[in-house]
């Protein structure tokens, strides 16, 4: 069972993504934001990273960029989940990394599609 | 129950218990625990019939002392007396009684209305009359042991 | 709990909600005191924009609408293309209390929200995210484009979730889709072979693999992409699915997509940039980094300047923190405190369970010492650790359910801003404490008591500005709100720097409402206090913002039946205290077990004044039959607690018996005459309403250490029972 780890400072979006990716046969584990989510990341491992971008303490930016330059973690999918669905921002995400990105409030099939898209 | 219900011949359980010569039963779904007396500390401005409350397993327990309700007279409770304890509604009360005597299985269309004979006040808290094997065992509707609020002021 | 997982994920939305809106208020409230800075913007901005994130998931179409606009205005102030100067923030507070309403609204908790003011809100945050003031690139970027709301109702089905591969119409020839991948698709994790699978599952795909762009091993950097790939695919498939599948790698690969029929044009491939790959970098140190400071914002990763293979880029380097080996030193990982979230029912259950060990175990001890087993075994000293072991166990069950007072202080910025509005008057709320922990019980029942002492402070207490000016103060008044805890109970203060009571004015109002004889003689304190008899605040004296018909005599009367106290003390031209003091929590007593009748009760200790052995010569009877007796100076009446019980008749009052001095519900005293007194305990407070129904007179039951169930008296009851006017009880349980 792939392990996919969700990134997101509200309870509410973690609970949703828990509900989807369950359904759809994933393990889910959950950060509440960047820094946690690089401890929680180094502690367990993912096969598939969700974050979102506006966290406390650490965006998600800072959390991809740590990731990539983390040998470790240098080739494990990231997905970027907001509302923000502007090129600016895909494209920063991009740069810092993302592989792919999900546009809040988000369809079910579609997450797991776009999960599906970048997992082995 | 409905009247509906008492014509089926549903198989039920019930508990009975005797009051002095009397015998009664109550649904034994409604039945939590049958133990022994333990003195009750008093109520104030309660009728008679209420022995006060006894501590069950840290819950403020009533005791109704169902001869006394039935106006069959006021029991003096010793150590041979029994408390069955029942849930009415969403309340736990403790019920008094001289000793539980029977488990029985009875269908409910052995229930016969309730015969005139009856002292009108018992009458008033039974549903229907079972007889068996000689025995006449009155069918109690505990709802209606509960004092009603305008009752409890009054008394 | 409900079943379905859509309700329970709602329900915690609107629980996270609270918190949001809690968290949004206390930051805005902090940019009001020129306390925030850059991260209190943000921080506010998050709180929004994660209200609206999930009211969009569930389809709440007014609260997104009006989340978005609030938001859009705090992007432009985290930006600082804004201001966010007093006037915005005046008008983020009124609009964060509009937010509190849409949310309850959509909760179906509150009253409909109040569309004009929601409207005027939404023009006016409009306005400033537009305002003349904005400089051009406000127009040229606005980062939160329209398209967030185009938001759809999650709607989780299972079914839904499988593949929907549904090939649409024919639309000529198949499909030749060539496809290389550049280094910057694998560098963002980004997998060939997962894009290849996913085509495949569009339709019957073959795939030719073109190999003759890998260069000679000696130059060969692994993470280059030099493979390319040409599938094929039925004509059937949407163009759009095939798109979607590459959406991800737009950019980091060279693709086309071509209809076969259509000869295929030479396919030019242009040299793509090369990303460098990232120096490697410990997650430790980069995490240390990140706690030590606030992220920097990372920089776009700028393609490398040739096109060959290079060993580290600038740029990377440059995004690295320059400082982390020594944060990581210096800097020991911040660790959140670890909750859970557990029902209360469950908590309760437990702190149930605790009170009947504490009961269980004091009745082994009594019976234990009644055998004379104590010296013998060692019993004795077991016993002790079991007593102290226990207790422990109490405290900290009584713990978990002891929450910071943060949670009713949170509620008053609004109330009070409600209230200066309506009254005309400037004013400036402090609060200190908030950290205070209570039981949860007592936290739910706070609120009210320190709303109306709030409103009557600033009702009543602070002066008009003008007035203010006048005494010399600075216009706008001060209110203070603080909790703390005193002695093993909680004490609310209350205070404002308004004109002080005006004894003058509330001894003549006490006089002329028959409350006090015009000639007595009264303290300043005993003036000040006058305020909470009854009586003594009438519909004239009450404006509609303390009034809904409460007068301070309510207010002293609902803290009592908590078994609180409540005082003021006040000086003229500096303003006034109220003080309150509460127990921690409502599920415990602290009582005094007498005896009477052969009956053991307890009276609540916080309405006991004194206890005393009447003397004879102290007793009088009044109208030949109403026994009082003299306490200080005053009569009070003799109250024969066994004899209004019921229980039989009490001691006879000059011999044997003792007199508890207690004072009821607006000030009155009486002297309640018992057999004995046995000492002070803290008692388990149990309902009598859980099995049977209140008795007048009797606030409670309780279970004493010989395991028996021992009355609490209802001093108000008793006293007013004397008094021949019958009230009901109003000592509300917590269990």
């Amino acid at each position: 069972m792939k392990t996919v780890l969700t990134v997101d400072d509200s309870r509410t979006m973690r609970d949703m993504l828990m509900m989807a990716l369950k359904d759809a046969g994933y393990h889910v584990i959950q950060a509440e934001d960047g820094v946690h989510g690089l401890e929680t990341l180094k502690a367990h491992g993912a096969d598939v990273v969700i974050t979102d971008i506006n966290m406390p303490r650490m965006d998600g930016f800072g959390f991809i960029e740590g990731m990539r330059a983390d040998p470790d973690y240098r080739g494990t999918p990231v997905l970027v989940l907001t509302t923000e669905s502007d090129a600016a921002k895909k494209q920063r995400a991009r740069d810092a990394g993302a592989t792919g990105w999900i546009v809040k409030p988000f369809d079910p099939v579609k997450l797991v599609d776009a999960v599906r898209r970048v997992a082995a | 129950m409905t009247e509906a219900n008492i014509q089926t011949g549903a198989r039920r359980e019930l508990i009975a218990f005797r009051i002095g010569e009397q015998e009664f039963c109550v649904d034994i779904m409604a039945v939590r625990e049958i133990r022994g007396w333990t003195p009750a500390t008093p109520l104030p401005r309660t009728p008679g019939y209420m022995k006060g409350v006894i501590n069950l397993r840290g819950a403020v327990l009533p005791i109704i002392d169902l001869s006394g309700r039935f106006g069959l007279g006021v029991t003096e409770p010793n150590a041979r007396h029994v408390i069955m304890v029942v849930h009415i509604r969403d309340r736990t009360i403790g019920l008094l009684v001289d000793a539980v005597s029977d488990i029985l299985q009875l269908t409910d269309d052995q229930v016969q209305p309730t015969p005139d004979v009856a002292a009108d006040e018992v009458k008033a808290f039974v549903k229907g009359i079972f007889a068996i094997d000689g025995r006449m065992i009155s069918l109690i509707a505990l709802d209606r042991i509960l004092p009603t609020e305008p009752e409890a002021e009054a008394a | 709990m409900t079943e379905d997982p859509f309700e329970a994920i709602k329900a915690t939305f609107f629980q996270e909600c609270e918190e949001l809106l809690a968290d949004l208020e206390a930051g805005l409230l902090a940019l009001e005191n020129g306390e925030g800075d850059d991260e209190t913007i943000n921080a506010v901005f998050r709180a929004v924009h994660s209200v609206k994130g999930g009211a969009g998931a569930f389809g709440m179409e007014a609260l997104v609408r009006f989340a978005h606009v609030f938001e859009t205005l705090m992007d432009e102030l985290r930006a600082g293309r804004k201001p966010c100067d007093d006037a915005t923030i005046k008008t983020l507070l009124r609009a964060s209390d509009v937010l509190n309403d849409h949310v309850a609204a959509a909760r179906g908790a509150g009253a409909p929200v109040d569309e004009a003011r929601s409207a005027g809100l939404v023009a006016e945050l409009e306005a400033l995210t537009h305002g003349d003031a904005a400089p051009a690139a406000s127009a040229a970027a606005p980062e939160a484009d329209e398209d967030e709301f185009g938001f759809k109702p999650v709607q989780f089905d299972p079914m839904d979730l499988a593949p929907a591969a549904a090939p649409a119409t024919s639309g000529g020839g198949d499909w030749r889709i060539v496809f290389q991948p550049n280094a910057a698709l694998y560098a963002k994790a980004n997998d060939a072979g997962l894009l290849l699978r996913e085509l495949s599952r569009l339709g019957e795909a073959t795939v030719e693999i073109d190999a003759s762009g890998v260069p000679m091993l000696d130059v060969l950097e692994p993470e280059e992409g030099c493979l390319s790939w040409t599938i094929r695919l039925p004509g059937a498939v949407d163009e759009a699915a095939i798109r979607e599948v590459f959406e991800f790698v737009d950019g980091d690969c060279d693709l086309a997509i071509l209809r076969d029929e259509a000869e295929a044009p030479p396919v030019e491939f242009v040299a793509a940039p090369v990303a460098a790959p990232a120096p490697d970098l410990d997650i430790t140190a980069l995490l240390a980094a990140a706690q030590a400071q606030v992220q920097a914002p990372a920089e776009p990763a700028a393609p490398a300047p040739e096109p060959a293979p290079v060993i580290a880029a600038p740029a990377a380097e440059a995004k690295a923190p320059p400082a982390a080996p020594e944060t990581a030193a210096n800097a020991p990982v911040a660790q959140a405190p670890v909750t859970i979230r557990v029902d209360l029912d469950r908590v309760d259950r437990l702190i149930n369970l605790v009170g009947e060990l504490v009961i269980q175990q004091a009745v082994l001890a009594q019976r234990v010492s009644e055998t004379a087993m104590i010296r013998a075994t060692g019993v004795g000293q077991g016993l002790e650790d079991l007593e102290l072991l226990t207790r422990e166990i109490q405290d900290s069950v009584m713990a978990i359910r002891a929450q910071p007072v943060k949670s009713v202080f949170q509620r008053m910025p609004r109330l009070v801003r409600e209230v200066a509005q309506m009254t005309g008057k400037q004013v400036r709320l402090v609060t200190e404490g908030e950290a205070t922990e209570v039981d949860k019980t007592v936290v739910e029942r706070l609120a009210e008591p320190i709303t109306h002492m709030l409103r009557n402070a600033i009702d009543h207490g602070l002066e008009k500005p003008d007035k203010r000016v006048a005494a010399g103060k600075s216009a706008e008044g001060q209110v203070r709100l603080a909790a703390l805890h005193r002695s093993g109970r909680i004490v609310i203060e209350i205070s404002d720097d308004g004109a002080g009571i005006n004894r003058e004015r509330v001894l003549g109002i006490a006089v002329e409402k028959g409350l006090v004889e015009p000639d007595t003689q009264l303290s300043d304190e005993q003036i000040d206090n006058l305020i909470f008899m009854p009586g003594f605040s009438t519909a004239e004296t009450i404006s509609d913002v303390s009034g809904r018909g409460v007068g301070m005599d309510v207010v002293k009367r609902s803290i009592q039946s908590l078994g609180g106290r409540i005082s003021i003390t006040s000086k003229p031209g500096e303003g006034s205290t109220f003080t309150m003091s509460l127990p921690l929590t409502l599920a415990v007593l602290d009582g005094m077990v007498v005896s009477s009748a052969e009956q053991t009760l307890v009276a609540p200790l916080a309405a006991i004044v004194e206890s005393l052995t009447p003397r004879a010569e102290d007793i009088h009877l009044v109208g030949g039959h109403t026994p009082v007796i003299r306490f200080r100076d005053e009569f009070v009446p003799l109250v024969d607690v066994a004899a209004t019980l019921g229980f039989g008749i009490g001691p006879e009052p000059a011999s044997t018996g003792v007199a508890l001095i207690v004072e009821a519900e607006g000030g009155a005293k009486a002297a309640l005459l018992v057999d004995a007194i046995q000492g002070q305990r803290q008692v388990v407070i149990k309902s009598l309403e859980t099995n049977y129904q209140a008795i007048d007179g009797v606030a409670a039951a309780t279970i004493l250490g010989d395991g028996r169930v021992a009355l609490i008296l209802d001093i108000d009851a008793l006293v007013s029972n004397t008094r021949r006017s019958v009230r009901k009880p109003d000592l509300k349980l917590a269990s």
